[in-house]
Formats: structure tokens, sequence, C-alpha cells
């Protein structure tokens, strides 16, 4: 067994574990975007950095842990990192629900970024669920730098693709798309005003969203405000 | 010429090699030599030569043409040297192929009116030894600096560049004549491998790529790693936009860098050595190709070297013009035929590197600066720099000075001996704002700090990097918003883009400076490019990525004012942000020559001839050719 220090703790792991591992053996939150636990680490998103004491912050999902390291999963550093990475990550893709509820989980009050909606955040996820899981490999990356994208071979649908819809299926980006693009701001605070943009598109936001954590918290989408809001439309 | 190729079997056979070398480098006749490295064919060494050809072929004049790499002196391209035996070496600069009839003519007394400069001998760091040129004499010439005498080359000490210029690059005897293929001759059959690591351990050389990291701890963890069979890898990969070092070693002296990994893997227990070679230097690869087959033919390279034993061969692999293909692990995959991305390390490449195996890889430089090392021994390259950085780094002195020129000085050196002195300082009449180390992961460090002695640590410590040796120098007329602007562009082509921080980063710093530069920002957007430069420094994989902000952070820190400017004045003070700056026409001044109207690209400026010029501001597209064009200046930016 490999033994190791997180945020303090000392804590025991199998030897070639990662450090994203460890973490989440002891139930240590890291919070990931690229990251799938029956594919392989990728260390994309860089959502999963943490700090090693000397050095540059590391991602945890592809950083094997080792005898006597120590590491702070949420130190200022890498939670400064996170909530700047996702006001970038708002800004590329406001429409996900999933970096929206990361983004507000991780206190990111603010996107000083204009929105781009280019949605893809290149996390590679479909590209390894295609190759790893479906022993397909008919899509991967093309390009470098501002060209870089997610492609089929040569733009045509590849003899490889069965349509199986797994790279749909886990798309931190294409699932659960709020619709509501038409927002002020990248960043959903909808729900922290009274006047959320996703009430003028849907009647019942609630249809197939759960809440985002400011929502929760704050917003009228708190439990109580819920109850009450669901009664007033199936009265309706 | 590699006519006579000598098959080398022992000592003795590297020497007759070596005689032949001699023959054609000091050749009892009269020699013309023009530099052909792409610096010069670039300003029309080709069509020189041509007309030397033609000239000595045309009259049947018992001359001897040759071709040499790049001497670094390259705002003087093309270069022509006349060598008379006995005589000082007398080089022409700027020879248009027009003249060459004239120098030729009054041969063997050299043209001295048109000449730049004599080379009286020079000192060849490999074996130690001073050749002259000049039977005995000083070979003073009336009216001509000596090259030592020279500021550009007084400051000088050539390591790495030892040969460049003085040999023809693609003769292997001459090579040898200069002392070549000894140090590996010594390493084979004098030193045990520990003994040449050692070696390397007492030099102190640190890696000339840029990130500066021991070379010997890099060897030792080569030759310690388990795992056969290891590899050399020679990182020729150089796309720093204004540096061309790599480019200048391997066009004019391919044996050095071959000599070093040959030695390398001696050391290392490597069989196989692989150079990675960008392919846009075809001058190089074709330099390289031919003298690693002519190591070939004379066993040099291949099975059982000079009889040792010892096997190793090196094949070339061409890059396809990624920028971030330099990084190692980046290279290696492009190698193994992958794209070329980056991993995270450790595993470094010293544990687990091309085909998974242990693998050195080193910069050109690098390997180049290795023979010497074996030769003269470590102590000897360890006296030459400062305290953490030894021996010498060549650098590409490029921008707004004088002297554009390939330098190699000692480290410790400072930047202002460097762009001064070396460098002739900036043009008459200008000021010099700032240089620029390091390329693209550099930074800018400000005229105000030019006594910074130029090694690893001094650098680093004022935010920019030692790099792999692009020194761009900037004048007054350089806008620093503009200047991170391009390096930022640059970086979002160049970024392998698989990290999101540095892809969509420099992305977003590229716009946030972009507004800036039009006088749209705000000034919480420096607050919001600083913070995006440490996220983009702290997060990214790669040194590419870590490196990224430094173009953006150093001006920040250094030109704050200039960003403030262009912010709260909507004024960009150096006048080069086009959206900032108005082109108007002194009505005083002009007298109606008509010059500008005929260039200008946008039928912008009205007027007549003799009459007065006006520039309708709507049309003008600020190229600023009526600018370059008036002789008059009556042409005034705003």
């Amino acid at each position: 067994m490999i033994r190791l220090t997180i945020n303090g703790s000392s804590v025991q792991v199998e030897p070639g574990s990662t450090v994203l591992e460890a973490a989440r053996l002891y139930g240590i939150p890291i919070p990931t975007l690229c990251h799938d636990d029956g594919l392989s680490a990728y260390g994309a998103c860089r959502m999963c950095v943490v700090e090693l004491g000397v050095g540059h912050l590391v991602t945890s999902c592809n950083t094997r842990a080792t005898e006597g390291m120590v590491v702070r999963t949420n130190s200022q550093r890498v939670a400064r990192a996170r909530r700047l990475l996702l006001e970038l990550y708002v800004a590329t893709s406001p429409q996900s629900k999933r970096i929206q509820d990361l983004a507000s989980a991780m206190g990111v009050r603010e996107c000083r970024y204009e929105a781009k909606n280019e949605d893809c955040i290149q996390c590679g996820l479909c590209v390894r669920m295609c190759a790893e899981q479906m022993m397909g490999g008919a899509i991967g990356f093309a390009g470098r730098g501002v060209s870089r994208r997610v492609a089929r071979p040569f733009d045509q649908t590849s003899e490889l693709c069965r349509q199986c819809g797994a790279c749909l299926y886990i798309c931190p980006v294409c699932e659960l798309r709020c619709q509501a693009s038409t927002a002020d701001t990248a960043l959903c605070s909808g729900c922290l005003n009274f006047s959320p943009s996703c009430f003028k598109t849907y009647d019942d936001a609630m249809c197939f969203l759960d809440p985002c954590h400011a929502c929760e918290l704050t917003g009228p989408f708190r439990a109580d405000a819920r109850t009450s809001r669901r009664a007033a439309t199936t009265a309706r | 010429m590699s006519d006579h190729l000598c098959h080398v079997t022992d000592l003795e056979a590297l020497e007759r090699c070596a005689i032949h070398g001699r023959a054609s480098l000091y050749p009892e006749r009269i020699k013309i030599m023009v530099g052909m490295a792409t610096c010069g064919r670039a300003a029309g060494a080709a069509e020189v030569l041509e007309a030397v050809h033609e000239e000595v072929e045309g009259k049947h004049l018992p001359y001897a043409v040759a071709e040499t790499g790049c001497i670094g002196w390259c705002s003087q391209e093309p270069l022509l040297d006349v060598w008379v035996p006995g005589q000082p070496r007398v080089t022409y600069g700027r020879v248009k192929p027009g003249q060459v009839r004239d120098i030729l003519a009054e041969l063997p007394d050299p043209k001295t009116n048109l000449a730049l400069a004599v080379m009286t001998g020079d000192d060849n760091a490999l074996t130690g030894k001073r050749i002259s040129y000049c039977n005995g004499g000083d070979g003073h010439v009336d009216g001509l600096k000596s090259y030592a005498d020279l500021p550009l080359f007084k400051r000088q000490l050539r390591i790495v560049m030892r040969n460049c210029g003085i040999v023809d690059p693609a003769s292997f005897e001459e090579y040898a004549a200069r002392g070549g293929y000894r140090a590996l001759w010594r390493a084979l059959f004098s030193l045990t491998p520990r003994e040449v690591l050692q070696e390397v351990l007492t030099s102190g050389l640190r890696g000339r790529g840029g990130a500066g990291f021991p070379t010997g701890r890099k060897w030792q963890a080569v030759c310690e790693a388990k795992g056969t069979p290891k590899y050399i890898i020679c990182n020729a990969d150089e796309g720093d936009p204004g540096a061309y070092m790599d480019r200048g070693v391997l066009e004019g002296d391919p044996h050095s860098v071959i000599e070093g990994m040959i030695i390398g893997g001696y050391t290392m227990g490597a069989h196989e050595g692989v150079i990675y070679v960008r392919d846009e230097y075809p001058l190089a690869v074709a330099r390289l190709s031919e003298a690693i087959l002519q190591a070939q033919r004379s066993d040099l390279l291949g099975k059982d070297i000079l009889g040792s034993g010892f096997s190793f061969n090196i094949s070339i692999t061409k890059g396809a013009g990624a920028f971030v293909c330099g990084e190692e692990t980046a290279l290696i995959a492009s190698i193994e035929g992958r794209v070329g991305e980056p991993r995270p390390r450790p595993p470094y490449p010293a544990e687990q590197g091309l085909w998974g195996k242990p693998t050195c890889i080193n910069n050109v430089e690098t390997w180049a600066t290795v023979p010497v090392i074996v030769q003269r021994g470590g102590a000897w390259l360890s006296a030459i720099g400062t305290g953490k950085s030894k021996g010498t780094k060549v650098f590409s002195l490029v921008g707004n000075v004088t002297n554009t020129a390939l330098i190699e000085v000692p480290m410790g050196t400072t930047l202002a001996d460097v762009v001064n002195e070396i460098g002739g300082g900036v043009p008459a009449g200008r000021v010099c704002k700032a240089v620029q180390t390091g390329g693209p992961s550099g930074g800018c460090i400000p005229a105000a700090m030019l006594d910074l002695p130029v090694d690893y640590e001094s650098l680093t410590q004022a935010g920019s990097i030692m790099g792999s040796g692009g020194m761009i120098v900037m004048d007054d007329h350089t806008c620093m918003v503009d200047i991170a602007k391009y390096f930022l562009g640059f970086l979002e082509d160049e970024s392998c883009g698989k990290c999101f921080s540095c892809r969509v980063g420099t992305q977003r710093m590229k716009e946030i400076v972009d507004r800036i530069s039009k006088g749209r920002g705000s000034e919480e957007d420096l607050k919001l490019l600083e913070d995006l430069a440490w996220l983009v420094g702290e997060t990214s994989m790669c040194g590419l990525g870590q490196s990224a902000p430094n173009p953006v952070l150093t001006t920040l820190r250094y030109f704050r004012d200039e960003y403030l400017a262009h912010i709260r004045e909507h004024r960009c003070p150096a006048k080069v942000c086009k959206e900032l700056i108005t082109y108007s026409i002194d009505p005083v001044t002009c007298n109606g020559c008509g010059a500008c109207i005929s260039l200008c690209s946008g039928t912008a400026i009205l007027g007549e001839k003799n009459k007065l010029h006006t520039i309708e501001q709507a049309k003008c597209t600020k190229c600023g050719s009526c600018l370059e064009t008036c002789k008059f200046d009556a042409v005034l930016v705003n």
C-alpha cells in the first residue's frame, strides 16, 4: 500500500492509484469534466488540479500517488485556479448545465468574458468513449490551437460509426442543455434574479433539469419555492 | 570535397583525412568562399556563387571556390571571402553578383576598398590552437579592421560555432582538419562511459534548448535507467520567431552535432540516434543527411565504430512545423507517428521516452558542445561563464539593431554588451526600448535593465527566460501592447490545444489585448489579463502553456503605462496600433511632390502636383507607406 497525505489526513491506497482515485476513495471531492472511470485519463479539462507543495499545479486524474506525497485538493491556489477556469468554461459553453452547476458550486459569481457559445470544450470524452468502450474509433481530434476540434475522418461519417450515440451520452455539454441562450450574462445566475431567463422559454423550467446549486440555496428554486411553483404549474 | 572520402579505420586514417581537409581548407592557391547558409541564400548568395563560378571557369582562373556556412554577420549577407595564401582572409559584405568580377580582377592583391574586414586567423575552440593565416605577419591591411578588433566579434567566444563560416559544411575532411572526431576517438579509446559522464557533469553544461536542465544529470538518469535499447534524440525543431541558432549550426557544421550524439550514445549505452529537424529547414536537412552519409561511409557511424566494438546510427525525422513538437514528449510522440501533443511527466523521457525506452533529448547546441567538453575537459568549459551557467550561448540578435547577427558569447555577458557593443546598438536616432529574449515563452526586458547578465537565473528573475536564444531588440517605435498581441497570436495558433486553459486561455488573452490595442479596453481588463495569465501558467501541462503568459506578464510589469495610455487616453505612444493613430499631412512642409499619392494603396491621398496634399481619413488604411516614402517629413502620425 502507498501512504500519502491528502489535505492533512494520511491515507493509504493501492499502488498504481491516481491521486484522483485516492481522494475519491476517501470521499474527498475533486471536480472533473474530462474524467470518466471507465475511460483512460486524459488531463485536458484541468479542473482536477491539485497542489503538490512545489511547482505548478498538476492534474490529479493522471498523476500517480506516490509514497509520502503531500496533496492539497482545495488550497487557495487550487480554488482560485478552478474558479478562473470555470469562468472560462462558462464563457465557452454557457448552455452546459454541468458547467453552470460546477461554477455556482465553486462560487463563481461573475463571468468577465463575452460568451462565445462554442459549446464543445474538447474534453475528449466522446473520442475516448468511442475508441475505448465502443471499440469504434470513428471520431478524433483534428488540427491544433485555434483550429483544433473533434472531427470525423476527412469530415465524412466513418464506416466505423455505428451511430450508437455513446458520444452524445457522455458529452458534458450536449446532455442537459439549458436552452435559454438569450441570457444577458453567460453565467446562469438567472435564478438569483427574480426573472430567470429560462422562464421566458419554458413554462416549467423544472421539466428535466435539476436546479443548480445557486438556485437551490438562494433562488426561487430553493426547496420551498420549488414546491409552491410546481403546485402552481399543476393547477394551471 | 567528398570525392576522396577517407575510410577511417584508425587514428592514422583520421589524420590522413585531416590532411586532405587542410588542403581544401587552407589551399596553396587562392580560395574564394561564399557564405551559403539559408541567411546568405536569402540575401542572394547563390547568385554571387554562380557569378564566382562563371568568372573562375570562364577565365580558367586557378582559384578554389568553396561554400561555407554562416559566420553570423547577417546584416552584411551575402558574404564573400577571398583568401590568398599567406595573407589575411578578406571579407566582402553585401556583395552583388556584378561586383564579383571587380573583386576577382585584382587578385592576388585583394580589392580592399570594397572589403569589410580581414580575418588574420582563427582560434579553434576544439583544439585550443590558433591558426594564423598570415605567414607569421600580423596581417595588417590599411583601412581595414581585423575581425578580432570588430566590436561584433571581439567579445565573442565561439565554441558551438567554432567551425561555422570557416569550413565547408559538406566536407567531412575539413571538419576532421579542424580537430573533428578526435573527441570521439578520445571517448571511445581513452575514456570509459562513466568518465565521459563525469566530464559532462564537471562542465556544468546546461541544456541549450531553453529550460537549462543540467545535461550531465540528464545523461546520468539515462545511464541509470533500466531498459534497452536506449535512444538519443537531437532536438532541432527550432520554432521561436526570430531565432535561428540551430539552423546556423546545422547548416554550418553538421558534423559537430553528429560527433556529440555519437559520444552521447557511447556514454549512455544507446545505439540509435534520431535528429528531429523541422522540414522548414530544407538546407539543414540536406546538410545533415549528407554529413550522416559521410560519417557512415567513413565508419564513424554504423557497426563497430572505428573498431571499438561500439555501434551507433543516426536517422533523421522531419517535423511538420508544429511549434509544440519542440517540447520533448510531443517530439517523441511525433517521431512515433502520433499526434504531437505533450504528455505529463513523470515518467520523464530519461525513464520512458521514445518507444517507451530510456531516451536522452538534447538540443543542437548542447550536442555540438559535447565534443569540446570531451576534448578539452569539463573543467575547461566550467571556467567559462557564471556561477550556475557555464560555457557559452548562441544568440540570434535581431530586430532594431545595427548588426543583426548570430553570435556566441560567454554566459554572464550583460545584455547591454550584447546589444550596444556587439550589436552596435539601435540605429541612429532611435532609442532602445526593450529586449525580448526566449521567444514566445520569454519576456520583454526593458532598456533600463540592460545591465542584466545573460544567464539562466538572471533572465528568469527578470520574468523572461534564456530560451533557445532568440534576442529581439526593440526601439521606441515598438508598441509593447502590439508585441504582446503578436506573441499571443503565435501561441494561440501553436498551442496543441489539449489543455483547456492553454487553448482557450491564449485565445482569450489575445482577445483582451486586441481590445486594448484598439482602444476599447478597460482597466478591469488588466486585472482580468493578470488573472488569466496566472491561470494559464499555473494549470497548463507543458512548458508551452506554462510560459505562454510571459510576454503578457513582462509587458504588463515593465510597460504598464503603455497599456494604460491605450485604455485611458485611447492613444498608442509608439504610434503603432492602427485603430489609435491617424495620418495627416503637414501643410507647411508638404511641397506637393506627389510621391505619396502614387504609393497610396487606398487612394486616400488627394491633391495635385505641386499643390498641398491631404489625406482622406475614411479611405486611409494606415499602411504607413506615405510616411516611409516622404522625404520631407511632411507626413504626421498622431
